[in-house]
């Protein structure tokens, strides 16, 4: 029981990165690779803050600032340094290994005894895990519902049209430069956001905490798609956390088969490969409808 | 038809030269010092040989391609300097391609709305879509292709007609001071492209919008507009308007224009 509790503690703590990328890889159509560097940023960002002891709360909003700078200089690398976005991102998250490193003063920084997001009177209350759930659950329903705000306003849809047609979007006057940074921002500083969070919840930051994030994410919104099929925009964001918290099934299932955690890269790579090859077995299996993948919103507004 | 030209321009290109592969010994100039005063109410059908330029053309003054030398003015000031998005405050363009025009995944209101906002700065409001949707229905129903009855079709899955009508609706619903038409029926078959070029001519028409149109068609360049004109080599080689528009001929058409 207390397994599966902390299963779901954790798909809803790292469906905030699920979220994030779902910005840039489904709506702008590009796979970020900075998120590797900002995810341990906003752990360490987040963990040093508190040490020097800063209230978790504002530690945690200022992890979500310096996400968004790894954000902006990516998005200004590819929109005005004309780097193509892969090697954008690739070169801020390797610039983000040294500044953590150099954030954190070591490679790992623990927050024993120091206080947490997870710590207080009425999480202590709870039983084991459970403060997981509660926090997690509070994060995710507040950034859904931001998402779903922004994503309906002019802004939001000028966003996406980006995305669907950058082409079409500045012949009707969209600044694609702006929106595209824009959304590397957004999408990165929630993912620090993730980090920071992760890292509160596991009582420490390390340096080599990004390895391998981008599949996690990624796997959470495929998952996602691949569970529940054609959806509207915002009922997608949802299908993003319940991605996120089969995903940690899946992987708890498949850890009961005594696999290491050594081994959960490799397991995480397997698990999103089998889910991006699905498609095609369909296909291959005459099921030949593919998911659409709809940035439309719901017409009710 | 009330196409009344006013004296005053509405846009000028000024000894407009395009060089590309500038410092090489390959460089070209694919518009060559060329003029063109193009005046509120003018519907000019434009025509040329392929890589006469008239792309090109577009792409100067819609501000995707700089002028390397020359200027554009718009009522008299130069916007030379201002960039593709900031010029949709009075252009509006359709393209040859009906997926250039339109975003494949947000349905066709959507696509609507963004238009609607054309050239404006977008801030964090509710986009008020459903506000929007007798106004939108009755928009679509004038291009008579079933496109109000799939408003909320991703337009992706809309056919080519429909697609490029779509298209043409988002470029003008919001009254654009110059209206570029890039061969924006050429990828559809006759009768649908027939059909787009009747409903353009009367939507110029009822709107009073100055318009710029490629085409490869000689009728549709005759029977449309007030003002044709010719561009070979990056200059306008022929320029006609009103009556002496009206007793064009095909025949005398080619003299000018032997290429076709
Ligand atoms: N970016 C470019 N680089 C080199 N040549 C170009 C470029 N754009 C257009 N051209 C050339 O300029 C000429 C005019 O092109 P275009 O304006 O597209 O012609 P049209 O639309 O009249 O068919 C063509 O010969 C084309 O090959
Ligand atoms: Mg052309």
């Amino acid at each position: 029981m207390s397994l599966i509790t902390s299963a779901i503690g954790q798909g809803l703590l790292w469906a905030i990165l699920g979220l994030g990328l779902f910005l840039t890889f489904r709506i702008l159509d590009f796979p970020d690779m900075t998120v590797e560097g900002t995810f341990p940023l906003g752990a360490a960002t987040a963990v040093a803050l508190i040490t020097k002891g800063m209230n978790p709360l504002l530690a945690t909003g200022c992890a979500f600032l310096a996400g968004m700078l790894a954000g902006l200089i990516t998005g200004l690398l590819y929109t005005k340094g004309k780097i193509p976005i892969l090697l954008a991102g690739i070169l801020m998250m390797t610039a983000a290994y040294s500044i953590n490193l150099r954030i954190m003063g070591r490679a790992n920084l623990s927050l024993l005894g120091k206080a947490t997001l997870f710590k207080n009177n009425f999480l202590d209350s709870l039983p084991q895990y459970f403060d997981g759930v509660f926090v997690g659950m509070i994060v995710i329903i507040i950034i859904t519902v931001l998402l779903v705000f922004f994503l309906n306003t002019d802004l939001g849809q000028a966003f996406i049209a980006t995305g669907d047609n950058p082409t079409m979007a500045r012949s009707i006057g969209i600044k694609t430069d702006r929106m595209t940074i824009m959304g590397l921002m957004i999408s990165n500083g929630m993912i620090a956001m993730g980090g920071a969070l992760v890292a509160q919840n596991n009582g420490y930051a390390d340096v080599n905490m990004g390895i391998g994030i981008i599949v996690i994410a990624l796997a959470s919104i495929i998952i996602g798609e691949v569970a529940f099929g054609e959806l509207s925009l915002s009922q997608r964001l949802v299908a993003v956390t319940l991605g996120s918290i089969l995903y940690r099934f899946v992987l708890l299932i498949v850890l009961q088969l005594n696999f290491s955690a050594n081994d959960l890269n490799l397991l995480s790579a397997i698990i999103l490969a089998l889910c991006l090859l699905l498609p095609r077995f369909r296909k291959f299996l005459h099921f030949d409808r593919l998911i659409e993948r709809s940035v439309r919103n719901d017409q009710h507004n | 038809m009330t196409n009344t030209t006013s004296s005053v321009p509405l846009l000028e290109l000024k000894h407009v030269s395009t060089i590309v592969n500038a410092h090489t010994p390959s460089a070209t100039k694919i518009l060559n010092d060329l003029n063109l005063t193009i005046y509120p109410g003018d519907f000019i059908t434009v025509l040329g040989a392929n890589g006469a330029g008239k792309s090109t053309l577009f792409n100067v003054i819609g501000g995707n391609l700089a002028a390397d030398e020359g200027d554009v003015l718009l009522h008299g000031d130069s916007v030379k300097q201002e960039t593709e998005e900031q010029r949709t405050r009075f252009l509006a363009r359709v393209f040859q391609d009906p997926k250039l025009g339109t975003a494949p995944r947000m349905s066709v209101a959507e696509n609507l709305l963004l238009a609607s906002h054309r050239g404006q700065r977008r801030g964090l409001h509710l986009r008020g879509l459903r506000s929007h949707m007798a106004e939108f229905k009755t928009m679509a129903a004038s291009m008579q292709n079933n496109l109000e009855n799939r408003l909320n079709t991703a337009t992706g899955n809309l056919s080519g007609g429909q697609r490029q009508a779509l298209s043409f609706l988002m470029a003008v619903e919001s009254k654009p001071e110059l209206l570029l038409l890039d061969e924006h029926t050429a990828a559809l078959d006759p009768k649908t492209s027939q059909q787009l070029m009747t409903t353009t001519n009367d939507r110029i028409a009822q709107d009073h919008l100055t318009c710029l149109m490629i085409t490869h068609r000689l009728e549709d360049a005759l029977t449309y507009g007030n003002r044709l004109i010719v561009l070979s080599d990056g200059k306008v080689t022929y320029d006609v308007r009103g009556e002496e528009k009206k007793q064009l001929t095909k025949e005398k058409l080619f003299g000018f224009f032997d290429e076709l």
